[in-house]
């Protein structure tokens, strides 16, 4: 029925002939344009440039700020996009829903860089779908000037619930990423689908929240670079990156275990320019692009070649490249049920509804 | 000029306007209706009503907020306008740019450099600091963002434009000879004020109010920018239910609570509308 009302919508601009037709047939003829969508500061922009210069296909970039919001920019047929990098569990749902294309791999050669410890895993099990971008931990970020070394000694995720620190912390402004935390600080797996579990958890933030600064997604460069705030969680490269501006950061992976991501290249189903897509996926895993983009976002790769090509203060820094027994505590997304994606949306928002 | 060609004319005139209102207001206003009373398999309910109880403290406080920020607009922006209205010439010009000259920036930039400015280390806390530190004392800093003040600061900077300018226009189009007149027949001042300009310039005041009051109740970006993202107002309740950010998309339940919305900012109006005519006629009458 949506679909019924949009098209129909579609088909009410068209009639009015306000629709820009003449410029979608012209990508599908000529191939001259791929749309990427990608996270927010998770690409070195020169990149593209060189895509744009070696191939002639343009490149039309766009950025969101969480996997949710990509899907249902997606799913609601607003916009078309070719190139998407999303979460393991994000692509597990799109698998299922059947809206990610079968990529031939006769178009992405480089493929074979990616190591076999990167493949096949269990959000594309027979490498149909995803070739792998980048992965990373979720870890606490904090600044050494003021946050006293007795508190992180032990390398808790309680750092986050410490009264100390009032109006200080920062949380990430997604659901999935801030339930997380909270069931790991609580001992459970941050997959779980017993109800009770995410009631919890739910709780626990709520006793968060008054000493939370801000809820934030790509906003936390600035404010934990400029000392606004002195705690947060994150991800690993973007808190490379922050370190990197700010001396006086430091950070860790909680010992209680954190969030692992793989973040993989993949195209819609809807794509028109397929080809072109691939040959964008192809372009990224080429040593010498995957490794200049890897020392710019500062996330793990899983491409063999560039690792080797990385500067070891890069290859072999813990946070980026965490040693096996901390991953061995990581836990991966999975795509939670319909009805505990239910659970955690009306828990989220009556936690951003209780004033 | 024959009737049939001046009909003809208007016909004419009248389409382009007509049609950018069928596509773009009344079709998405229905498609709103359409969502509000159906639910995922596009079947009739009004389940989806029942949220907009569920959300009730979050609709008061959008609902204060808003009514604060514009109560705030009218009362700085009458005194400018009327200022302005009697200025010369020259400085009304260089006035009313110097309204419009932050809107030429993008609405995000414009919210996100607030930010800068009301940090704890933005520009005023760190002002306060060095002047702290040069008399020699100990100063840690107002807490200026991620509140709620700093939400209605938000609202008030940005829509203050849609409120001076319409009551600017109504003040200048007052006919001077009216208030000569009323000096003439003895009133003082504020005599003048109160019964000639005050009433006259109702309908600027009016559609300030409303150009005000629309947008900051719908506001989504100013809350999370400024408010920290801690405190959904009804417009990220409403984001929230059409992006899926926390986890799970749907319309039905967004456009129930757009349509509440919409009943909100029709009422509004309406009533505006009442006064406005009010004061036409009793303001003409008196005078």
């Amino acid at each position: 029925m949506k679909k019924k009302i949009i098209s129909l919508l579609i088909a009410v601009f068209m009639l009015l002939g306000l629709c820009a037709c003449s410029d979608n047939q012209g990508n599908q003829n000529s191939n001259r344009s791929i749309n990427v969508y990608n996270w927010g500061e998770y690409i070195d922009q020169s990149v593209l440039d060189d895509f744009e210069a070696q191939t002639g296909i343009n490149v039309n970039y766009t950025t969101y700020a969480s996997n949710e919001e990509m899907y249902s920019k997606i799913v609601s047929g607003a916009a078309s996009y070719d190139v998407i990098i999303p979460s393991e569990y994000m692509i597990s749902k799109m698998i299922s829903e059947d809206l990610l294309a079968e990529l031939d791999f006769s178009n992405i050669p480089n493929y074979k860089y990616i190591g076999d410890e990167y493949r096949g895993l269990s959000y594309d099990p027979d490498e149909k779908y995803s070739v792998p971008y980048t992965w990373g931990t979720v870890v606490i970020v904090y600044n050494t000037k003021f946050v006293d070394a007795e508190d992180v000694a032990d390398e808790s995720i309680d750092l986050l619930w410490n009264e100390k620190y009032a109006g200080n912390i920062l949380m990430f402004d997604n659901p999935r990423d801030t339930f997380a935390l909270a069931h790991i600080k609580l001992g459970n797996s941050m997959n779980t689908t017993n109800p009770d579990d995410w009631i919890a958890a739910a709780e626990e933030l709520k006793k968060q929240k008054p000493l939370v600064q801000a809820y934030v997604m790509d906003q936390i460069f600035d404010k934990m670079i400029n000392e606004e705030a002195y705690i947060a969680a994150y991800y690993a490269g973007d808190a490379m990156t922050m370190m990197e501006e700010n001396e006086d950061l430091a950070a860790y992976v909680p010992r209680e275990g954190a969030n692992m991501f793989f973040d993989s290249m993949c195209v819609l189903k809807s794509s028109q320019n397929k080809e072109a897509a691939e040959k964008f996926i192809n372009f990224m895993c080429e040593t010498e692009i995957a490794v200049r983009n890897a020392e710019a976002v500062w996330y793990a790769i899983p491409h063999t070649a560039a690792y080797e090509a990385l500067d070891p203060e890069q290859s072999e820094d813990p946070l980026v490249y965490p040693p096996q027994e901390v991953l061995d505590k990581c836990e991966v997304f999975i795509n939670l049920n319909q009805e505990t994606l239910i659970l955690q949306s009306e828990l989220w928002i009556n936690l951003k509804t209780q004033y | 000029m024959s009737k049939n060609v001046t009909i003809g004319n208007k016909k004419v005139t009248v389409t382009p306007f007509a049609s950018w209102m069928v596509v773009f207001v009344l079709v998405p206003m229905a498609l709103v209706v359409y969502y509000a009373f159906t639910n995922a398999d596009g079947s009739f309910t009004v389940e989806n009503l029942k949220w907009i109880y569920t959300y009730r403290s979050t609709m008061f406080l959008s609902l204060r907020l808003a009514f604060i920020a514009t109560v705030i607009c009218l009362l700085l922006a009458y005194p400018i306008a009327y200022s302005m209205s009697r200025a010369s010439e020259k400085i009304q010009r260089n006035a009313t740019l110097i309204i419009m000259l932050p809107m030429w920036m993008n609405f995000l930039v414009r919210t996100y450099s607030w930010m800068t400015i009301l940090e704890n280390n933005g520009l005023i806390n760190s002002a306060l600091r060095t002047i702290a530190g040069m008399l020699g004392t100990d100063f840690d800093g107002f807490q200026l963002i991620n509140n709620r003040g700093a939400i209605v600061l938000g609202m008030v900077y940005n829509f203050l434009p849609y409120m001076i300018l319409p009551i600017y226009t109504s003040l200048t189009k007052i006919d001077n000879s009216l208030l000569e007149a009323a000096r003439d027949l003895g009133s003082n001042g504020f005599h003048v004020f109160k019964r000639v300009i005050l009433p006259l310039s109702v309908p600027g005041i009016i559609s300030g109010i409303t150009m005000v009051f629309i947008p900051s109740i719908s506001t989504f970006i100013i809350s999370r920018i400024l408010g920290g993202g801690k405190d959904y107002l009804i417009g990220d309740l409403i984001e929230d239910y059409f992006l899926g950010n926390s986890g799970v998309v749907n319309y039905n339940v967004g456009a129930a609570l757009s349509m509440v919305l919409m009943v909100l900012i029709l009422i509004a109006t309406f009533f505006m509308n009442r006064v406005d005519k009010d004061a036409k006629t009793s303001g003409g009458g008196r005078i």
